[in-house]
């Protein structure tokens, strides 16, 4: 497995390289941090990410750990959940938080506007039926204020219940008492969280720095 | 900039009129100033005559000591004149009023205001006024002294600065900020010094007295950015955030390396050289002046937040708390010759989120009234004192070295910018555009700290005193009248991104929140600690260790989007009351949308219909009496960091109780839910109004249609608690169909418990037993909840951390 897996990885480097938008120096670090989670393995399952210790003070660690094994963001067009990934899911995942690049046009500045916000979309939306419910988000907000403790409970649908009628009235204006409003959807999403700049502010340094080194400069 | 005047009246005649009067006023008092304040500085000739008539007296006496010593009787004085008793005082009040009544002026010719910034026009009467005086024949007093403006000039403006500080732009450009203000102000220094020694030397400009380090340190006072004019100039052209801070920010950090500078080159110019060991004592002095004076802020920040904890009996020092602890701060930082500066931003800034956690809100508010107040006068008086000292002089103009300056100058900063752009871009994310770079570079204004340096030189050192003096005046004129007047057309013509305006929506800061965990996540997962990770330590760290003992009673454990979500609901509530309370239904978003819409509709409605409480006209008539004469108009800020408006702060009053009163609602509510499917309550408390107010202002009838409607229309919850009324009760409507909390508002009475006499908790106690009871009989969407008093203030106004 030895020499052979190395020539072959140079060459599915390169192949990865291009369909994510890596470099190839980003993707051999993230390999070996690959590696280092999956414990040699070929693939990741759920176990694997919940071990990681930092993970646990993080309220939405289920919802991050979920989102890795969320079809749909894996640009496969599909819906679901898989059981484990491979290295190229992984990539694929980790290509939503990539910086933009410093010149690109208005289209390409929208795209990955669509791209990342369609990440947290769907981790919003649960059910994956296109909407954000007002269960799903209130879900989404009380476990944002989990760690909280009571009194963010409490508030936690107040607030989510407040997010959604904004959301409302951005987006569909004036509403008959007997007319419903079923949802979030992801062009409602996209409005509403215009003013967010999310194609700036949802990214990582995948540095070109060995991860193993773990230290992150300004 | 928006200080309202008084006299400003609708119909035109009467305002001219108005206005015409005021200016005469004015100019007739600052007739009377200059010659007072012209006749107060000569010397105390008054005084001579006394001491020697005093003299002549005892001498008399003297002569006579062996007999009784004659007692001349004369008429006893019914009226005197002592001026010199309260000679200081008066004249300190005369400026500060002569300061104040300028800056109401310049609002009586709007047009005027709108053109001209506020720092030239005030630098323009400071020369009229210098002008006065030396026409009246007076010496004209040394007014803009360096112990007058660092000791009290100059800490209010900082302090106000650093306290408001907004912490998360600042830290997520804290690389740029300091490369701008380090590397940036050092290369302006060296290259303007070093060139100006050059030109010195050039034959035919009579200056090749000039040395190399005299140059140098000239090019180090005026190389650095002021924080006052940057300030004065940057609040009127409302510019985008980052561009705010980054050249706020540079102009904050850059007096580490000024005071650095200059006492380096202070020191050597009597030597006449500099050794590469002064260079290397020089670099560790930038250290330690710079992490010193943070650390002295850091810790005064740190005492005066644990202070602020035990104050919970004794509100009306806590502002003192404050301000006596940052200024203590700034001279200790001073003292040591650390950076003042420095200090007094590390003391507020630090300060801040833990202070506010304990103070009461009514001492918030004295707070920023203060600091904005203060601050406001400081820098109105610093530059009318640059323009009297302008007059005053003494002055030796040189045309090379005056010229000279100032182009380098403009030619350093933007070379300087250029350049540290081009590297700092490839450390950044959102880069710096060409536009951003040409509104930093031409940002760069010199102030009065660079005069003030100027002056402080020792006139034996530097013979070439009044000459750096003059052109450090012409630096800062040009610089603050040029490129202050120009920059906000420029800034219009450039179609340079201005600030938001828009209101931060609950979507927005839900999903910040959100980011932030997410990326913190993602962090992990990569495994590289990265920006987000030290960021989310570091609020843990927080939360756990320092809140805990910094913040007094449960208040830390309160997350920041809970804050904003309270924030924003008492926003709404007071806009509705600004707005008349008129017929439009409340929510807590501004729209046509109300929770029925969105909620869906799979709960069986048990009863259809439902009797609604029934209430007599008289009745009527009296709740809507008492909610009119109890209702107090609360004043709407926008939100921004302007130092001329206020910080927008539209929950001043009773905003505490609010809070709490939601949550005993919640815990209220809980209750309730065993008992029916609707909150509902009579009216059991005779007195009390438990009418919707926005519906009880328009029509009584409307009510009653809409109540049939509305299962899930969050409703308004109307407090009225007031000193003078003894029908004062709180309450809430609330509804709810699976016992979620409604949307409620409040909009409510300062009654700080403590403060006023809390006439309204009284009642609450009852209220409370009483709609218990009662609540299965009267359905009814309208519930009237007593607060008993609240137990524990809640208040939180800017996130702990960002």
């Amino acid at each position: 497995m030895g020499a052979s897996q190395s020539a072959r990885t140079e060459h599915e480097f390169q192949d990865l390289a291009d369909r994510t938008g890596f470099s190839l120096e980003q993707i051999g670090n993230l390999n070996k941090r690959f590696r280092q989670l999956s414990k040699n393995e070929q693939t990741l399952s759920r176990q694997d990410l919940a071990s990681i210790s930092a993970l646990d003070n993080n309220p939405l660690r289920a919802q991050i750990i979920n989102a890795f094994f969320d079809k749909r963001n894996l640009r496969q067009n599909e819906v679901g959940t898989v059981q484990v990934i491979g290295f190229e899911e992984f990539l694929m995942v980790m290509s939503h938080f990539r910086p933009a690049a410093m010149h690109i046009t208005e289209e390409e500045r929208e795209k990955l506007r669509r791209e990342k916000l369609r990440f947290v979309f769907n981790m919003h939306d649960t059910d994956s039926d296109g909407t954000i419910t007002l269960e799903e988000y209130r879900r989404a907000v009380e476990e944002l204020l989990s760690k909280a403790g009571t009194i963010g409970q409490e508030t936690a649908k107040a607030i989510a219940d407040a997010a959604m009628l904004e959301v409302a009235s951005t987006t569909r204006g004036k509403m008959e008492p007997d007319e419903f409003y079923e949802g979030i959807t992801f062009e409602n999403f996209l409005q509403i969280l215009k003013t967010l700049d999310i194609e700036t502010r949802m990214h990582v340094r995948f540095l070109n720095m060995d991860t193993a080194t773990m230290r992150c400069g300004k | 900039m928006s200080v309202r005047l008084a006299l400003h009246s609708p119909s035109g005649s009467r305002s001219f009129l108005e206005r015409g009067l005021l200016l005469l006023v004015m100019l007739i008092f600052l007739e009377g100033t200059v010659l007072t304040l012209g006749a107060a500085s000569s010397p105390d000739i008054g005084a001579q005559d006394n001491t020697g008539g005093g003299h002549d007296h005892r001498g008399i006496a003297g002569s006579h000591d062996h007999t009784n010593y004659t007692y001349i009787k004369k008429a006893f004085p019914v009226l005197s004149l002592d001026y010199h008793h309260i000679q200081v005082p008066f004249e300190i009040s005369l400026w500060v009023l002569l300061a104040s009544l300028m800056k109401l002026g310049f609002h009586l010719i709007p047009r005027l205001s709108s053109i001209v910034p506020e720092s030239c026009l005030l630098i323009v009467v400071g020369l009229l006024v210098g002008g006065l005086i030396k026409l009246a024949g007076e010496e004209v007093p040394p007014v803009l002294d360096s112990n007058l403006f660092f000791l009290c000039l100059l800490p209010p403006i900082i302090l106000d600065a650093g306290y408001f500080l907004p912490i998360r732009p600042f830290m997520e450009n804290i690389g740029t900020i300091l490369m701008f203000a380090v590397v940036g102000t050092l290369w302006n220094a060296f290259f303007v010094g070093g060139l100006l020694y050059a030109v010195c030397q050039i034959e035919g400009t009579y200056l090749s007295q000039v040395e190399l380090l005299p140059c140098l340190l000239f090019g180090s006072i005026i190389s650095a950015v002021d924080p006052v004019a940057v300030l004065a100039v940057f609040e009127e052209i409302h510019i985008n955030e980052l561009l705010h801070i980054l050249v706020f920010g540079e102009s904050l950090l850059n007096d580490a390396v000024t005071v650095v500078l200059y006492h380096l080159f202070e020191e050597y110019s009597g030597a006449g050289e500099v050794t590469p060991m002064d260079v290397v004592l020089g670099v560790i002095c930038f250290l330690i002046v710079s992490l010193g004076g943070i650390a002295v802020g850091a810790i005064y920040g740190i005492l005066a937040a644990f202070t602020s904890r035990f104050t919970s009996h004794t509100r009306v020092i806590e502002p003192l708390f404050v301000f006596v602890y940052s200024y203590m701060a700034y001279l200790s930082a001073e003292m040591f010759h650390l950076s003042g500066i420095m200090a007094l931003i590390a003391c507020g800034a630090v300060m801040r989120p833990y202070v506010e956690a304990n103070i009461s809100h009514k001492s918030h508010t004295t707070v920023k009234y203060f600091l904005k107040m203060w601050s406001s006068v400081s820098e109105t008086l610093i530059f009318i004192f640059l323009g009297v000292a302008t007059v005053a002089g003494p002055h030796a103009w040189n045309w090379t070295f005056v010229s000279v300056t100032v182009i380098l100058c403009l030619v350093s900063r933007v070379i300087g910018v250029v350049g540290l752009t081009f590297i700092i871009n490839k450390f950044r994310i959102v880069k710096l555009t060409t536009k951003d770079q040409f509104i930093v570079a031409y940002g760069g204004l010199r102030g009065a700290i660079a005069f003030s340096l100027g002056y402080l030189l020792d006139k034996d050192l530097f013979p070439m005193r009044t000459m750096f003096l003059t052109a450090i005046i012409t630096e800062i004129f040009f610089t603050v009248f040029v490129q202050g007047m120009t920059i906000k057309p420029l800034v219009d013509l450039l179609a340079v991104k201005k600030k938001q305006e828009a209101k931060r929506s609950i979507n927005e800061e839900i999903h910040t929140q959100f980011l932030d965990h997410l990326l913190t996540g993602i962090e992990d997962i990569c495994g590289h600690y990265g920006h987000h990770h030290w960021k989310d330590k570091l609020n843990r760290f927080n939360k756990k260790y320092i809140k805990k003992c910094l913040i007094a009673g449960e208040r830390y454990k309160e997350p920041q989007l809970i804050a904003f979500y309270h924030k924003m609901e008492f926003k709404q509530a007071i806009e509705l009351v600004e707005s008349g309370g008129g017929v439009k239904l409340p929510s807590a978003v501004p729209s046509q949308v109300s929770m029925q819409n969105i909620q869906p509709k799979k709960l069986p409605p048990p009863v259809a219909e439902r009797a609604l409480p029934q209430f007599t006209k008289g009745r009527e008539e009296e709740i809507r009496k008492i909610l009119r004469s109890n209702l107090q108009k609360t004043r709407q800020r926008l939100r921004s960091y302007n130092r001329h408006t206020l910080v927008a702060d539209p929950f001043e009053d009773g905003w505490n109780d609010f809070v709490l009163k939601k949550q005993r609602l919640i815990e209220l509510e809980k209750k309730m839910t065993e008992m029916s499917n609707y909150l509902t309550v009579p009216g059991a408390i005779p007195d009390s109004p438990t009418m919707c107010r926005a519906r009880l202002a328009s029509d009584p009838n409307a009510f009653y249609n809409i109540k049939a409607s509305s299962d899930g229309i969050p409703t308004i919850q109307v407090d009225l608690a007031s000193p003078q009324s003894p029908d004062s009760v709180n309450m809430l409507n609330e509804f709810s169909k699976e016992g979620a909390t409604g949307q409620g508002l409040g909009q409510r009475e300062g009654a700080d418990r403590d403060e006023d006499q809390g006439l309204m908790m009284k009642l609450a106690g009852k209220g409370e037993k009483g709609e218990e009871e009662g609540g299965s009989k009267n359905p009814g969407l309208m519930r009237c909840l007593s607060d008993p008093g609240p137990s524990n203030e809640d208040e939180e106004d800017e996130p702990f951390l960002p």
